[in-house]
């Protein structure tokens, strides 16, 4: 039988997309954050990120973030040929600061988030997001 | 190889059993002090297994990161060692790999529903409000559980009388019929980690969670469905359905029951060993992880801060038994124990022999036929090739013509030992599946390598939360090198077409003939009748030592 190469990626037990190594978070990835915190130190505390560990479906994985207090979060997909994903800002009346959203990776990779907490300090979480087909579960 | 000449003269009947019975009582196997105020009885991973088999456990399961030399890491003697267990025992045969072939002649088969349901009738005269709970991996696996869509193990596993259940390969039946299933289950069917795919809700057709109020405790029990399963099996078979381990909302659970009054916390888990290890250490105030998915079996429960891991074996081989004493919402003590079902020294529970009988006899003629012999033992369990994955491989290479043959590394399938027949349940037993289609293609050597780094990673990364569970996937007709120490992409070297003993070439085209391909339409014969086909021209089955594969760093 014939396979494209989108079904060859995809045999079970023995697939995989093609990327092999995580992506580093780039230069332009560093200049984002910077631009965001005006190069302010990062908590580890005060933003959490929910994210799979590995993505059933690498063009739509869920997330979330959460940071209470926070007046804005900037999600980035390290590893993405367009790193922003999205920045989300709270307004003072805002009920919680948190959002969810699903994004699209393009291989395994880091996705950062970035809090700008109520006194003015900045938290950053990350978690790397494995994209693959594979495994054959036991 | 002398053993099975001496099987071939001596047969399999009362020979084995009276061997059985001379070591070992029912009532020695059955023994327990029954201890506190909770009994929980776990069986896990039976994968349609109903009748009685020989299963050999793995020689090589190489743990990483952490869990580099820690259970179930370690195999074979080191494992005899670690856990007291004398050369030649019943416990050596049972539980650990060596000197199969001949322990399997003295010892006898293995497992069987109706020895089980024996065991778990005994269990409840003792403690009559004990917890029956079931992992997953029950309704696949099998001749007659795919031509009855699981309906032998819903009928039969419904006579034991479980409390609740947790999933994994069922969900290869297809979402419609596990739905159909479910909707009429006499017991919970549970999953905290089974989401909405569209909303990324919880399921409603698997609640997260059980109460049951036994011996004047109040018990919750939450589930915790494999998290892998749209990566690991076709996601367009339950395309409505999202997974993960999602430990913080398993946290929000174990807070929520606490707070409802839960007294004990049991989680029943088809994580895997490593990634419930994981769990417990992220994840506080559950009592009990019951674990499946790995196969695992220990004689001992593994403990991560205040939380007993117990490992319960597969296809029916065993049966754990674990007493809790639960005083004011504490766990103050526990006492366990793994039952090996040695099926020639329990009596099978007549009501339920007769359950399974009424299961397999419209196919009982299919399921007999013999189709060859086997002059080795065929098993599976193991990180890399068994002797079954090498003839489903060569099977695949000479029936298909390929270059490279790719079998999944799944860890169920019973053993057979030399001298055997190999009936055409045995083949359904190693292959059945929804998704079996042989399919032949072409793959460059560049992305073999990608295939192989790929699902390495999926056993060797050293953080257990990015493991699938199963084995490496098995390669017929090539060679490789393996360091399981280095990170995705550099574990993989010296990859060799063995029919020439040349370099794989990354920039060639090479036939590959595989099976259970996670993509939609594949197409090819089914892998049954592939290695059915094989088998019969061979007549008798020798598989040699396979030394393809090197592994380093273990």
């Amino acid at each position: 039988m014939e396979f494209t190469r989108r079904e060859t990626l995809a045999l079970g037990g023995a697939a995989a997309l093609t990327f092999l190594l995580p992506f580093r978070a780039n230069a332009a990835v560093e200049d984002l954050v910077n631009e965001f915190t005006g190069g302010a130190d990062l908590a580890d505390a005060g933003v959490e990120l929910t994210a799979p560990e590995i993505a059933e479906n690498g063009n739509t994985v869920p997330i979330e973030v959460s940071a209470p207090g926070a007046s804005a979060i900037m999600v980035l997909a390290a590893g993405n040929p367009t790193p922003p994903v999205a920045t989300f800002n709270f307004g003072p009346l805002a009920a919680s600061q948190a959002a969810s959203t699903r994004i699209r990776l393009a291989g395994t990779q880091d996705v950062i988030a970035i809090a700008k907490l109520a006194d003015g300090s900045f938290a950053r979480s990350a978690k790397t997001v494995k994209v693959t087909i594979g495994g054959c579960g036991g | 190889m002398a053993a099975s000449a001496l099987v071939g003269a001596s047969g399999f009947g009362n020979w084995s059993r009276l061997a059985a019975q001379q070591a070992l009582t029912q009532d020695q196997l059955l023994q327990f002090d029954t201890f506190g105020n909770v009994s929980l009885i776990h069986v896990t991973d039976i994968h349609a297994q109903l009748k009685p088999i020989y299963f050999r456990e793995p020689s090589v399961n190489i743990g990483v990161g952490d869990n580099r030399g820690a259970v179930p890491h370690v195999t074979g003697a080191d494992f005899r060692k670690l856990y007291g267990i004398d050369d030649g025992s019943p416990s050596h045969y049972a539980l650990s790999s060596g000197d199969f072939s001949s322990l399997a002649q003295a010892y006898g088969r293995v497992g069987g529903l109706d020895r089980v349901a024996t065991v778990v009738n005994a269990i409840r005269a003792d403690r009559p409000d004990a917890l029956l709970l079931d992992g997953g991996d029950t309704w696949h696996g099998s001749y007659t559980c795919y031509h009855t869509e699981g309906q032998d193990m819903v009928n039969a596993m419904n006579g034991l009388k479980p409390d609740a259940m947790t999933f994994h390969w069922e969900f290869t039946l297809g979402s419609d019929r596990v739905a159909e299933i479910v909707e009429g289950l006499p017991f919970a069917a549970l999953g905290q980690n089974i989401f909405d795919a569209e909303w990324d809700e919880p399921a409603e057709l698997f609640p997260p969670y059980q109460f049951f109020e036994r011996g004047g405790v109040k018990i919750a029990v939450i589930g915790q469905a494999f998290p892998y399963m749209p990566i690991a099996n076709p996601r367009w078979m339950f395309p409505e359905y999202s997974f993960g381990i999602r430990d913080e909302n398993m946290q929000a659970m174990v807070d929520e029951v606490r707070a409802q009054g839960a007294e004990c916390v049991v989680c029943l888990s088809h994580n895997g060993f490593d990634v419930d290890k994981k769990m417990a250490s992220v994840v506080t105030g559950i009592d009990v992880i019951l674990s499946g998915h790995t196969h695992d079996a220990l004689p001992e429960p593994v403990l991560v801060g205040e939380t007993i891991i117990v490992a319960s074996g597969s296809n029916g081989k065993f049966v754990s038994r674990v007493d809790l004493d639960i005083q004011n919402g504490r766990m103050m003590g526990f006492r366990h124990k793994l039952i090996p079902i040695f099926s020639d020294v329990i009596t099978p529970d007549a009501e339920m022999t007769a359950l399974i009988d009424e299961q397999r006899a419209p196919f009982k003629a299919d399921l007999e036929e013999v189709i060859g012999q086997t002059e080795s033992l065929l098993y599976r369990r193991g990180n890399f090739n068994g002797s079954w994955d090498d003839l489903i491989c060569d099977a695949l290479l000479s029936e298909r013509e390929a270059d490279i043959a790719l079998s999944p590394g799944v860890r169920w399938g019973p053993s057979l030992i030399p001298g055997q027949d190999i009936t055409r349940e045995d083949i359904w037993n190693v292959t059945s599946m929804t998704y079996g289609e042989a399919y032949r293609t072409e793959m460059t050597g560049e992305f073999l390598k990608v295939v192989l780094e790929d699902v390495a990673d999926n056993i060797f990364n050293p953080d257990p939360y990015y493991q699938q569970g199963g084995d490496m996937v098995r390669v017929g007709g090539l060679g490789y090198r393996i360091d399981v120490t280095k990170p995705q992409g550099e574990r993989i070297s010296e990859m060799t077409l063995l029919r020439n003993g040349e370099a794989i070439d990354p920039s060639k085209n090479y036939v590959v003939a595989g099976w259970a391909s996670v993509n939609e339409g594949t197409e090819g014969p089914q892998i049954w009748d592939v290695v059915e086909a094989h088998i019969k021209k061979l007549g008798t089955v020798t598989v040699n030592d396979n030394n393809s594969v090197t592994v380093v760093g273990a």
